[in-house]
């Protein structure tokens, strides 16, 4: 009689530990889903709302958008449009996502890998935009920008929108554009004797040794992050080989080991040999160079639109150098193809998923206007992209940016960005060996030519 | 008294006999086993299989992997510089912690687990930085480290030594991977040193003594007497350290992220880079299955090396 009670108690607990383990993946099934694609589920009454919208436009629409605005006034801007947005429109509630940078890069690839984007995300174009197109994750806006005779589009910098374009179709709109150039602090400037800013490479060679002469650190630079030292590399190899030797090379006609990209590692190499780096500049991150600048410790670094912000943010006293920061475009290199009006750079912007309703589109445009991106100029919050957005910009630095980017005629996105990621990777990597003399600059055009014959086809 | 006619009781139970008993036995231990089978084959075998299954393509995580490359990636890894740099570092690093890092903690464990004064305190102290977060520990080093003798400690101290100039210790490519050992070190001595106090405890004092009266002193009685009878304890100890450093991940990757120029590549480093930074997860898999064979044949000929039966040194 007890036996029987045992062996029935004991095919219980197996059952119920059984049933428990089965029950918790079965929960976590569905959960998981649920849980990173808020969107997808409210996506169904939103697909179903676009032939509606018309009659009906009272349907309950939300739109799900991440961004990686964390600075205060910004993150305020964002949601100020935002709630601009569903003031006007009752039936659109509008989700906003923020995330610090990496934490965003990672979230994104799970849900991408998952099939679930949102519906607005920040992008910044290029390569991996692009694989995401491959995979069919992202929405073609080619026709809302095509609408009323292209009014839409025809607001946009075309150099600007093509960053999120890819084979003749637009998956994403830009939100700020910028380029790469010299920030240098005037002060160390006039104490080395330099009285303009070099306007050729030899001149900046030259330059280089003054500084180092009067006892100044002449460049900053956070080699231990890769990519602060890949942005001289491209910006050599915009001058040598202009827009002619890259497409060449990425179209495959050409290639990455064709002469000027060597030229590139080579004239490089001729300024690495001056050593005019802080001390400890291959394990050094980003952050170090924006300490150096911030607080007047090296004369110059090469650097996107936001290093005033982020050097001053990184300098002990918060301030930064201040007005004595200058500006100037990467200098014109001898015999070189490439024009000096010729630009590197990039900027962020918003990509469509999949799934975003035409809620989403519609809210997209309505940030890209002249006075979305106007406002965002008066806070400084970066170099806009909209034609008469200028307007709110005040900063004789970033308007001289804003007139680099929008006067270059060859606009190179930073590979990492605009190449796949694997060779974006390459370029980082193995233009850190050129930095620590471990490479040639032959062996650093054949790394990137390896890869280049995997990666594009 | 009531308790005791029980027993008969039980002893009375009969249970079926043959084939139809071993059937019941069988099901019995299957339906217990199946709740930790399942999950086992959930979590660990089927991403194992996944990952093999992946590396035998060019994959780079988004949609169905459709590029089949055979066993391509497997030889494009062997070839790589890169990878041969990631397992000389691997190789090092356990050198490095057999040498250096045990025979400390062991030495440390003997000096806290005596009469020492203050014992506690420093077994607490000792055991401390094992507690905190890896990713803490990198970052504090990180500080340590700045090559800036106005911002890095160890810098500041060594300039106030006349001749001796700051050094930029995670940018210099040959001392970028003895720098990263003293963090890895200064993180996981306090665990070993745990291990081998327990070690240490299952020793009876006896054995000690007997060999104090037979008149050995005490670099005998440690050489001769508390050596061999902590052989499990040290093999254990081993076994965790190496794949520990074959597997050392998250202190490297934030302090260096394998760099300057690979000079602190690890395999997991290495690994990590191509699967999450270039996304080429099917090249990333096939680093992984290099690894989990790495560490499996490991395993194996440890094994097999050190199958002495515990109990014979043990106690």
């Amino acid at each position: 009689m007890s036996r029987k009670i045992y062996t029935i108690l004991s095919l219980l607990l197996v059952a119920a530990f059984a049933l428990s383990a089965c029950g918790a993946k079965a929960t976590e099934a569905p959960a998981q889903p649920a849980a990173t694609s808020a969107p997808a589920a409210t996506q169904a009454p939103a697909a179903t709302a676009a032939p509606a919208a018309t009659e009906a436009p009272a349907k309950k629409v939300t739109v799900t958008w991440w961004h990686i605005s964390t600075v205060d006034n910004q993150k305020a801007l964002f949601q100020k449009f935002a709630d601009e947005y569903m003031a006007a429109h009752p039936n659109v509630t509008i989700e906003i996502t923020v995330l610090a940078n990496e934490p965003f890069k990672t979230k994104l690839t799970t849900v991408m890998q998952s099939g679930n984007p949102p519906d607005i995300f920040q992008s910044w174009g290029g390569g991996v935009m692009n694989q995401y197109v491959d995979a069919g994750l992202l929405q073609d806006i080619t026709p809302a920008l095509d609408a009323d005779g292209g009014s839409w589009r025809s607001t946009f910098s075309p150099g600007a929108l093509g960053v999120y374009a890819y084979n003749g179709k637009n998956y994403g709109v830009p939100w700020d554009m910028g380029m790469v150039g010299f920030w240098y602090n005037k002060d160390l400037f006039s104490k080395a004797g330099i009285a303009n800013p070099p306007a050729t490479w030899s001149e900046f060679i030259d330059d280089v040794k003054k500084l180092k002469a009067a006892g100044i650190t002449p460049i900053a630079l956070g080699e231990g992050d890769k990519w602060p030292g890949a942005f001289w590399w491209e910006y050599m190899a915009v001058r040598v080989g202009g827009q002619a030797a890259f497409d060449a090379a990425q179209s495959r006609k050409g290639a990455f080991t064709d002469q000027p990209f060597v030229d590139a590692g080579k004239n490089l190499q001729q300024l690495i040999a001056l050593q005019p780096f802080q001390d400890g500049v291959l394990g050094a991150p980003y952050g170090d160079e924006q300490v150096a600048m911030g607080n007047g410790k090296a004369a110059m670094e090469l650097m996107g639109q936001w290093a005033p912000g982020a050097d001053a943010g990184s300098s002990t006293d918060k301030k930064g150098i201040g007005d004595k920061m200058g500006w100037f475009p990467f200098p014109a290199v001898d015999g070189g193809a490439g024009a000096a009006t010729d630009a590197l750079g990039g900027g962020n912007g918003f990509a469509i998923g999949k799934n975003a309703s035409p809620e989403a589109v519609d809210f997209v445009k309505y940030l890209s206007r002249a006075e979305s991106q106007s406002q965002m100029a008066q806070i400084n919050m970066n170099v806009p992209v909209v034609k008469g957005g200028e307007a709110g910009l005040s900063d004789p630095n970033l308007i001289a940016v804003q007139k680099g980017a929008a006067a270059a005629n060859y606009f190179q996105l930073y590979y990492d960005q605009y190449l796949p990621p694997a060779m974006g990777s390459v370029v980082n990597d193995s233009v850190q060996g050129l930095f620590a003399g471990t490479l040639t600059p032959e062996q650093v055009a054949q790394a990137l030519e390896d890869s280049a014959k995997q990666e594009l086809k | 008294m009531q308790s005791l006619p029980a027993i008969p009781d039980v002893l009375k139970l009969k249970r079926g006999s043959g084939a139809p008993r071993r059937l019941q036995d069988n099901l019995t231990i299957a339906l217990f086993l199946l709740p930790a089978i399942v999950l086992f084959l959930l979590f660990v075998v089927y991403p194992i299989a996944q990952s093999i299954y992946y590396s035998l393509f060019n994959w780079k995580g988004f949609g169905p992997a459709v590029d089949f490359v055979g066993l391509k990636n497997f030889k494009n890894i062997l070839s790589d510089k890169v990878f041969l740099t990631a397992l000389r570092n691997g190789f090092l690093i356990i050198v490095f912690s057999l040498v250096f890092q045990l025979p400390l903690s062991l030495g440390l464990a003997v000096l806290v687990g005596r009469d020492l004064p203050g014992r506690v305190f420093f077994r607490t102290v000792f055991f401390m930085p094992y507690v905190l977060s890896e990713v803490i520990t990198a970052i504090m080093w990180l500080f340590l480290y700045n090559p800036d003798p106005e911002r890095g400690l160890i810098n500041a101290l060594l300039v106030l030594i006349p001749g001796l100039k700051a050094q930029a210790w995670l940018a210099n490519t040959s001392i970028v991977l003895p720098a990263v050992f003293i963090a890895l070190t200064w993180k996981y001595f306090g665990f070993h040193m745990l291990l081998y106090l327990a070690g240490l405890q299952n020793i009876p004092v006896e054995i000690e003594e007997a060999g104090r009266i037979d008149g050995a002193n005490s670099f005998q009685n440690f050489f001769y007497i508390t050596l061999p009878l902590l052989g499990s304890t040290i093999r254990t100890s081993v076994y965790l350290s190496v794949l520990g450093s074959i597997q050392q991940f998250v202190l490297v990757w934030i302090m260096t992220q394998g760099g300057p120029v690979n000079a602190s590549e690890t395999l997991a480093t290495y690994m990590y880079r191509f699967g999450f930074v270039r996304f080429q997860l099917g090249y990333g898999s096939a680093v992984a299955i290099y690894m989990f064979l790495i560490c499996l044949t490991f395993s194996l000929i440890y094994q097999r090396l050190t199958r002495q039966p515990d109990y014979l040194t043990g106690l």
